[in-house]
């Protein structure tokens, strides 16, 4: 029963949020407050469970009072609201921008800078070295270091803008532009993908879930 | 009014419904549709294939309910495959809003395979911190993850005995709908090696190629289309092969609208550039 339950109300808050294909109304308006509601609920309850609960209640509870001063920090976060003393808030954001841009800057480089920069590094002539498979060895054609670098470059001197786009520079940064606009039209067409694969998910659950069940239980 | 003109002003209902139409009937008729498995697709489940039987692999879960359409598939696919090659499973998350959901999915693949949890698998759910806890990750599970989902210890769990920390996973297999996949590129492949393949949304995908490219990740299964090739690679045809005819009916639909919206504009600006040489 509690399940069928669940497939009406979401069968239901999801033609509501469809309805807003025809126009704004009530019913969508409606779907978005709950949503908006539940949202925030569940924000409340997974702050409490993994957040102050295990890293702060539970080890103070065990007399490890360590944690006291990260839980210092976080009530000072919280005089943001109170305008004469807000200025508290910028120690704790100071020690978190540290921790975060301290951790980011190291593994950035690690991770991804200096391994992207050694991937374009690749010889102009002679086999490509992209992929390590049969089939993607198809895309190991030479051409395919020559498109790395030159779009590389290309691409980087468009945003170079110390010098005046003319002569050599202006048209690498037309060729660059290609390039970007080459990558805009890739993201855009998964974008098309990762969107109608979320309107199938929607119809495919509203058919499946909803619709096939009731006609079923009408005709037996 | 010629007809560039009607359809330049045409109302955006219809071409919702005709959207709509297009991808109701392929799964209302369930019309199957051919999947062609690219290259990164196949490298991922050669990462996965190519693990003896035994290794822990991990599944991380990092996305939410908008994305279990794209996702579900691709790690249902997965979870077939890494079960049916008696690896073990180790599922754990850095989005909170996806560990009921990888956790349903691990249950029926689970029941499918009949593996034993804490023998075969185990579910260790979610810890705050992403980039920290990799780290910590690297130096001992443990230190993060000192109980698994329910609230038991990790050292009361079989499989779990000697399993510490990276140097003991074969792979790590992410499933994203965000940024956590560079996450994982630069703290656990940056710093400690980590074999990895990414599962993603195709919203995210074109963003994970040039790691692809750089040998930073071992295989990418990107989007519905990615999803539906690993379900062919594991020869068990589900929702994402089912659903691939509506998304190329979709895509053709859209196709169209481009090609007609663009001839409609330059048939426009010519009749304007005659009418202006004939005034």
């Amino acid at each position: 029963m509690g399940h069928i339950l669940g497939v009406w109300i979401a069968a239901g808050l999801t033609l509501m949020i469809f309805s807003f294909l025809y126009k704004d109304n009530p019913f969508y308006k409606f779907a978005e407050h709950v949503y908006v509601g539940v949202s925030a609920a569940y924000a409340c309850f997974y702050t409490w469970d993994y957040f102050l609960m295990p890293k702060l209640i539970n080890p103070l509870s065990q007399h490890h009072w360590l944690v006291i001063i990260p839980g210092i920090f976080g009530l000072m976060m919280l005089t943001r609201w109170f305008p004469r003393i807000a200025w508290v808030s910028r120690w704790p954001i100071s020690v978190s921008v540290g921790v975060g841009s301290g951790l980011a800057v190291v593994q950035g480089m690690q991770g991804l800078v200096i391994p992207q920069i050694k991937s374009t590094i690749l010889p102009v002539m002679g086999s490509s070295v992209t992929f390590n498979n049969l089939i993607t060895n198809l895309w190991s054609h030479p051409i395919n270091n020559l498109i790395i670098i030159v779009g590389t470059i290309a691409t980087i001197i468009y945003f170079y803008f110390s010098k005046e786009h003319k002569g050599i520079i202006g048209g690498t940064a037309k060729v660059g532009i290609i390039f970007i606009m080459v990558a805009f039209g890739a993201s855009f067409g998964y974008t098309v993908m990762a969107r109608i694969s979320l309107l199938i998910g929607r119809i495919s659950f509203l058919i499946n879930d909803w619709l096939v069940p009731l006609f079923h239980s009408f005709t037996h | 009014m010629n007809i560039w003109e009607k359809l330049s002003k045409i109302d955006r209902r219809i071409i919702y419904l005709l959207l709509a139409l297009v991808v109701i009937i392929p799964i209302v008729f369930k019309i199957p549709s051919t999947v062609a498995v690219s290259g990164p697709a196949r490298m991922a489940f050669d990462a996965v294939d190519n693990l003896p039987p035994g290794t822990p692999i991990i599944f991380s879960t990092d996305f939410d309910p908008a994305s279990m359409p794209e996702l579900r598939p691709m790690m249902t696919a997965m979870l077939r495959h890494a079960f049916k090659k008696r690896l073990k499973v180790i599922m754990m998350g850095h989005w909170p809003t996806g560990i009921p959901l990888s956790t349903l999915i691990l249950e029926e693949a689970a029941k499918e395979f009949e593996v034993e949890y804490g023998v075969d698998y185990v579910n260790i759910g979610y810890r705050p911190g992403a980039g920290a806890v990799m780290i910590q990750m690297g130096r001992e599970i443990r230190n993060v993850f000192n109980v698994d989902i329910e609230g038991t210890p990790l050292d009361s769990l079989p499989m779990m005995k000697t399993i510490h920390n990276y140097s003991d996973i074969g792979l790590v297999a992410c499933y994203e709908a965000g940024a956590m996949g560079d996450i994982w590129v630069q703290y656990a492949w940056g710093r400690f090696g980590v074999k990895i393949v990414m599962a993603t949304t195709a919203v995210v995908t074109p963003e994970c190629y040039p790691y692809l490219g750089a040998h930073q990740i071992e295989g990418l299964i990107g989007g519905m289309a990615g999803a539906a090739a690993y379900e062919k690679l594991v020869e068990h045809p589900d929702k994402a092969m089912i659903r691939m005819s509506s998304q190329a009916w979709a895509h053709i639909l859209i196709i169209v609208f481009i090609i007609i919206g663009n001839i409609g504009y330059f048939m426009m600006r010519r009749m304007e550039k005659t009418k202006t040489k004939g005034a």
